[in-house]
């Protein structure tokens, strides 16, 4: 039996003789990674390996946009041809068709994903950075940081977020990156009040004071011991906000406070597509289909990734 | 409301024993606050009021009491878990109630804890490992490439498989956890260690396993325990000595056998008669003292001797006065105005 050097050797074989005569010391397999074990269960969930190849492909389809438009349509997002206007799918060179200005839907569509991902998926990682540490923060040091903290997410929570928008949209010109910081600064509170009741639970689990005994930091209970059991409603919170946050998108480009024509998102294309609906459905079925897609496959996504977190379900 | 007269449990067997821990006045009150932003103090929620004994190296120390009573609070002030209101933890000459947050942290591998209940003192979301490994991690005990090996010893050390080092705690029995929870407080190789209930969330014929390896360590590693719990026959099992708390103060505290054989304050005498005697005609023989009411609530404690109201001996004086908690001979502390030397 290998002692460890410089320590009172614990000689199991002293105490668990009779009950365990060869325990002989295992070379372990180098434990998986937790992320590896996660990646192991994930992998056994086929809809979420669907969705996420969904995901994947949708994500080359709108990132790879400029590509799009050399190679395949070899039309920019903006070339307009008022002749050959509301062209139906597969017409005139026009794979998916064309809108009233004649301008090519496959290529806004790839630009249009580029720019509502985009949108999406930097609000809901600014709205993490905003709430998920303030939220933390409340939940653990409680007392007036706590009060401080939640006072102010109910300010934030009172006001108006459409009316922020027009304000800020009369005095500055918002791209596609501060419409992202607006639509995060208006959405962290909810996150943080989750992450907040979580943490308050799991202060007083047991667990938590054990890793207080031990001599755990703030520091090192908050991050390796609170955040990884708070990741589950982290995920479900974010999968439910891209689709939301792709849909508040839509909704300001309408009103004119968004991404603003010619730039294409898919917000704006569904929106542009309501007047020639009864024409042309091609138009707003499109962008429509593509918004629905992506909500459906992230959903499944993050559902797969809450279960493939979970060391608890792998069987 | 609390008196300055505290006696100090001293040594009068005449043997020198080395006090590995000594309480002394140890208060623990929580506020009860109102309001929101300004928070309003509208009382006090007494759970330990002025207490004080001392813990000898090697040996057990139990703490029993009814639920509510102020044992786990007084294993959790001790531990700093929560910052007591006053008094001094005095544990190998250094008053842990003084030291920075820093400081308290590199002691904390000499004071370790056990917990009650096994499913909720295991991280979920860590192996086995490292959930073991984590105490070695943060004083920095073993050398990485080591600390695989150490866990397994320790698994061995409490009668599980080395292999389990890289399950998850969800996939093991309670009394599986509270050995993992133990292989825990030993990595770090404590000194005293706090057992808060350790037992009390298991079957029978597992709290008799995990009661031994307790005793097995404790022989093998020199360790010291305070242990709380409220089955009396438990702790007279594991004990050498026990306290019993009612409603934040330690009413009595003697010598094990001197405790069962022996009790002196009317509490203690009837929570010994509630304990079953496994013999029919002792059983018939036996007088039970039945108490009546309830525990009174710790945010109004009674004055004077805080057990009046349900004391079947209470006299004029114990609603006034507080008694003293003095020495009866041979290290048998009690606090009650029926014995000499406790009317101040």
């Amino acid at each position: 039996m290998a002692d460890v050097p410089g320590r009172s050797p614990a000689t199991a074989a002293t105490i668990r003789g009779a009950a365990a005569p060869e325990l002989s010391r295992v070379a372990l397999t180098r434990p998986r990674s937790y992320l590896r074990q996660s990646w192991d269960r994930f992998k056994r969930d086929r809809f979420a390996l669907a969705a996420l190849a969904v995901t994947v492909v949708i994500m080359l389809f709108s990132y790879g946009a400029p590509l799009i438009s050399e190679f395949i349509t070899h039309k920019s997002y903006s070339d307009q041809s008022l002749l050959r206007g509301l062209r139906p799918p597969f017409t005139d060179g026009y794979i998916l068709g064309s809108d009233n200005l004649g301008r090519d839907i496959l290529t806004r569509l790839a630009y249009g994903g580029r720019v509502s991902m985009t949108v999406a998926l930097l609000a809901v990682a600014s709205a993490l950075a905003i709430g998920l540490p303030l939220g933390a923060i409340a939940g653990f040091y409680g007392r007036w940081i706590d009060s401080v903290i939640m006072r102010f997410v109910d300010i934030m929570l009172s006001i108006p977020g459409l009316f922020l928008l027009i304000f800020i949209n009369t005095l500055f010109q918002v791209g596609w990156l501060g419409l992202s910081l607006v639509i995060a600064s208006l959405s962290w509170m909810g996150l943080a009040r989750l992450v907040r009741g979580e943490v308050l639970s799991l202060k007083h689990r047991d667990f938590i004071e054990a890793a207080r005994v031990n001599g755990a930091s703030d520091f090192r209970i908050i991050f390796l011991h609170m955040v990884p059991n708070v990741t589950p409603i982290i995920i479900v919170w974010a999968t439910l906000a891209v689709p939301v946050f792709i849909i508040v998108e839509a909704t300001l480009s309408f009103l004119g406070l968004g991404v603003r024509i010619p730039t294409p998102s898919w917000g704006n294309m569904l929106n542009e597509a309501q007047q020639f609906i009864a024409r042309s459905w091609w138009l707003a079925f499109i962008p429509g289909f593509m918004i629905y897609i992506t909500v459906l496959a992230i959903n499944i996504l993050g559902n797969g990734l809450r279960d493939a977190l979970d060391p608890r379900l792998s069987e | 409301m609390a008196t300055e007269v505290r006696a100090t449990p001293q040594q009068s067997d005449g043997q020198s024993r080395e006090v590995l821990l000594d309480v002394r006045d140890l208060v623990m009150f929580f506020p009860l606050t109102r309001g929101i932003i300004l928070q309003r103090r509208v009382g006090w929620v007494q759970a330990v009021d002025h207490i004080s004994f001392q813990v000898y190296k090697g040996e057990t120390l139990g703490l029993v009491g009814e639920s509510g009573c102020g044992k786990s609070t007084t294993g959790r002030a001790i531990l700093q878990l929560y910052k007591p209101t006053s008094g001094e933890v005095i544990f190998k000459g250094t008053d842990l109630t003084k030291l920075s947050p820093g400081e308290m942290r590199k002691m904390r591998r000499y004071l370790q804890m056990i917990f009650q209940d096994p499913y909720a003192s295991l991280n979920p979301r860590m192996t086995v490992g490292s959930i073991i490994s984590e105490p070695m991690q943060i004083h920095n005990l073993v050398p990485k490439n080591q600390r695989n090996e150490r866990v397994q010893e320790l698994l061995e050390t409490v009668g599980l498989n080395p292999y389990f080092a890289n399950r998850y705690p969800h996939e093991f029995s309670g009394g599986q956890r509270q050995r993992i929870g133990i292989a825990r407080a030993l990595a770090a190789d404590p000194e005293f260690i706090v057992a808060d209930e350790p037992v009390s969330a298991l079957d029978v014929s597992i709290q008799a396993q995990i009661i031994n390896l307790l005793e097995e360590l404790q022989e093998q590693f020199k360790l010291t325990y305070l242990f709380i719990a409220h089955d009396l026959s438990v702790v007279r099992h594991i004990s050498d000595r026990v306290a019993v708390m009612y409603l934040g103060k330690i009413v009595e505290l003697a010598d094990r056998n001197s405790l069962y054989d022996d009790p002196l304050h009317p509490y203690t005498k009837a929570l010994l008669s509630a304990v079953p005697i496994p013999d029919p005609v002792v059983e018939k023989k036996r007088e039970r003292i039945i108490l009546t009411g309830d525990v009174p609530s710790p945010i109004n404690p009674p004055s004077g001797c805080r057990f009046h109201t349900r004391c079947p001996y209470a006299m004029d004086i114990c609603s006034k006065v507080e008694p003293r908690f003095v020495d009866q001979g041979g290290g048998h502390y009690v606090a009650c105005h029926l014995y000499p030397g406790c009317t101040p």
